[in-house]
């Protein structure tokens, strides 16, 4: 079995189910809607700031303040590429016809994942030019210092929690199981150990409060804790996580029956 | 060729199928039979590499199905009607699975138009019938022109078009030298198509042969007879007169008695010598369903009890066995308050009388009703 062959199929999967469009697409505007709003917000209180924000003002972070909001549907979107297979018996189908389940598994994540990429990045880019038009003379442009890294870096960061979510929903083969389990993780449980300096130490390693470092231009920007890895580091924390995950799901499929 | 030697596979405690050895040969219809959690589709799915074996191995053509290079040119399998993503029309589901092995987008119509889907081609097939559904995943099977072919229940939800279609389709594609295993719980559909037959209870194997060497091995024939009702006493002079004859007589529900190993002109015989008088002397012969429910019955996974219907209603006694359609001899009485009256006219029996002349003016008032 040619690699090139499943990506074809896989591309043919991907693009022939409506979860697709609708979850790259709420990905899209919802990161760029809640960062408009925020720039909005941000550049109408700009002089009522405290010295130090002020100082630290990072135009770029703030174009990316909606990815809080907007990574959940690149983690839905990730879960139900792997988990629809198991749901609805496809899995079943494939493996009977393809018997490299290695190939096959590393094939769809190829897929999925350029494809999540190449939606993060024009996420990314939109999210950043809509804010920095919003925030005007606050704002920066693409060819400041370190700005390209974090535009193309937030692509890169959406791209890769989708490819975290797809290990996770291999591994556990449920949509309800995946969803319920990674959204409460990032939305909570990580907001929560970096809220208090006390459980920072092990909340700044988690995959998304390293990862979105990379997104950051001014180091410490806008007030926010120190780290001890820079944003590349970060980015390194967060791809050992993936990878950890991708592990999970290859070792699981390979294992179990089906 | 598909070869299982020893294939054993444990879910927990529970064994599933339990040291099963049997051969698949080419250009045979192959039929595999059990009922229901015998071990059928565990078994088809260790061979398709779906399931590890706890012990044992399957093979095709020599190799297990993980080491085949190209499967899908090799084996075509239909294990679950329902395994496809519902979103996804019929087409592009065909599509993705043909890309797996490369094969050309063309053979996708091709094999649309064999099973007869070329018009739900662009439908989603979330809105497929049972019957849609398994043409599409015989349609699945097919795509790699495959040697072995695997189907689970392809007939489950067809309708008798359906059915006729894939026992020609399945006896094609063995005619054209191909292996094809079917499963199937339903013995009379498997006697029709199959030429072999492997039976599996309770995931052992219970035969493997040839289906009409099975139908002569299991059907037995039996004779029914029926003595006089005016003769109180004549079924059991007739019973023990056969006996001491040498038959084996077994008493039905209704009366009836049920005798092997005496031919009909010897159970004739007797009872003119014993002075009973007959009102049936019937040959039967079991068919192959009763064999093999015969067979499988100790292997039965899921045996249902007679509902006892607790205090609902007294039962009668006398109710009519299952096998006995339609109103029989008028000493039955029409008890039971949800049976409805037997056609006819003034709600008796037709063509019963009990009085002398009564079916005569009956034939008289109903031919003044037709005028």
């Amino acid at each position: 079995m040619a690699f090139s062959a499943v990506l074809t199929s896989e591309w043919t999967k991907i693009r022939t189910v409506a979860s697709t469009s609708w979850t790259l697409a709420l990905a899209l505007i919802v990161t760029a809607g809640f960062g408009a709003l925020i720039s909005t917000a941000v550049a109408a209180s700009f002089d009522d700031m405290s010295q130090i924000e002020r100082a630290t003002f990072d135009p770029t972070l703030v174009s990316f303040a909606g990815m809080q909001f907007g990574q959940l549907a690149m983690i839905v979107f990730g879960v139900l590429v792997v988990s629809t297979e198991y749901s609805t018996g496809m899995i079943r189908t494939s493996l009977a016809a393809v018997p490299a389940r290695g190939g096959f598994l590393f094939g769809k994540l190829t897929v999925a994942t350029v494809l999540a990429l190449l939606v993060g990045l024009l996420t990314s880019f939109v999210s950043f030019f809509l804010s920095q038009a919003i925030l005007g003379d606050h704002g920066t442009g693409l060819d400041g210092e370190n700005v390209l890294r974090a535009v193309v870096g937030a692509g890169v960061y959406m791209a890769l929690i989708a490819l975290f979510s797809m290990g996770v929903a291999s591994m556990l083969r449920s949509s309800v199981a995946s969803i319920s389990i990674l959204i409460p993780f990032f939305l909570i449980v990580t907001n929560l150990l970096n809220a208090f300096e006390a459980t920072r130490e092990y909340g700044q390693y988690l995959p998304t409060a390293a990862g979105s470092k990379i997104m950051q231009v001014v180091p410490n920007a806008m007030g926010s804790a120190e780290s001890p890895y820079g944003p590349w580091g970060g980015l390194g924390i967060m791809l050992l996580w993936v990878a950890a995950s991708v592990l999970g799901g290859y070792l699981v499929l390979n294992k179990r029956d089906a | 060729m598909i070869e299982a030697v020893g294939l054993t596979k444990r879910f927990g405690a529970k064994t599933a199928v339990d040291q099963l050895s049997f051969q698949v040969k080419p250009g045979h219809v192959t039929g595999f039979l059990g009922p229901n959690g015998s071990g059928k589709s565990t078994t088809m799915r260790m061979i398709v590499g779906l399931d590890r074996p706890t012990s044992g191995r399957v093979t095709i053509n020599g190799l297990p199905f993980r080491e085949l290079p190209n499967a899908q040119r090799h084996v075509g399998a239909l294990l679950d009607a329902k395994a496809v993503h519902g979103g996804r029309r019929a087409r592009t589901h065909l599509l993705s699975i043909a890309q797996l092995s490369g094969i050309p987008e063309k053979r996708v119509d091709e094999v649309l138009a064999v099973v007869g889907l070329q018009d739900a081609a662009r439908q989603r097939t979330k809105g497929f019938s049972l019957g849609m559904g398994q043409r599409l995943g015989i349609a699945t099977a097919l795509l790699g022109d495959p040697q072995v072919l695997l189907f689970d229940e392809p007939v489950n939800g067809l309708d008798p078009e359906g059915i006729l279609w894939v026992r020609n389709l399945m006896r094609r594609l063995a005619a054209e030298g191909r292996t094809v295993f079917v499963s199937s719980h339903l013995m009379s559909e498997m006697a029709l198509t199959a030429d072999h037959l492997i039976v599996i209870g309770r995931g052992r194997l219970l035969a493997d042969m040839g289906t009409q060497e099975f139908i002569a091995h299991n059907s037995a024939g039996f004779a029914r007879v029926r003595a006089a009702d005016t003769d109180p006493d004549g079924r059991e002079t007739l019973g023990r007169a056969l006996s001491k004859a040498g038959g084996r007589v077994l008493q039905e529900p209704d009366g009836a008695l049920r005798v092997t190993g005496l031919e009909l002109p010897g159970i004739s015989d007797l009872a003119h010598a014993a002075g009973v008088r007959l009102w049936e002397l019937s040959p039967h012969r079991a068919s192959l369903e009763e064999a093999y429910m015969r067979m499988t019955q100790s292997a039965v996974e899921y045996t249902s009890t007679e509902d006892p219907r607790a205090e609902l209603w007294e039962q009668d006694p006398l109710a009519l066995p299952a096998w006995e359609d339609g109103p029989s001899a008028p000493e039955v009485p029409q008890a039971g308050f949800f049976a409805p009256p037997p056609p006819g006219a003034g709600g008796k029996p037709f063509l019963m009388p009990s009085n002398p002349g009564e079916l005569a003016s009956t034939a008289k008032d109903s031919a003044e009703d037709t005028r």
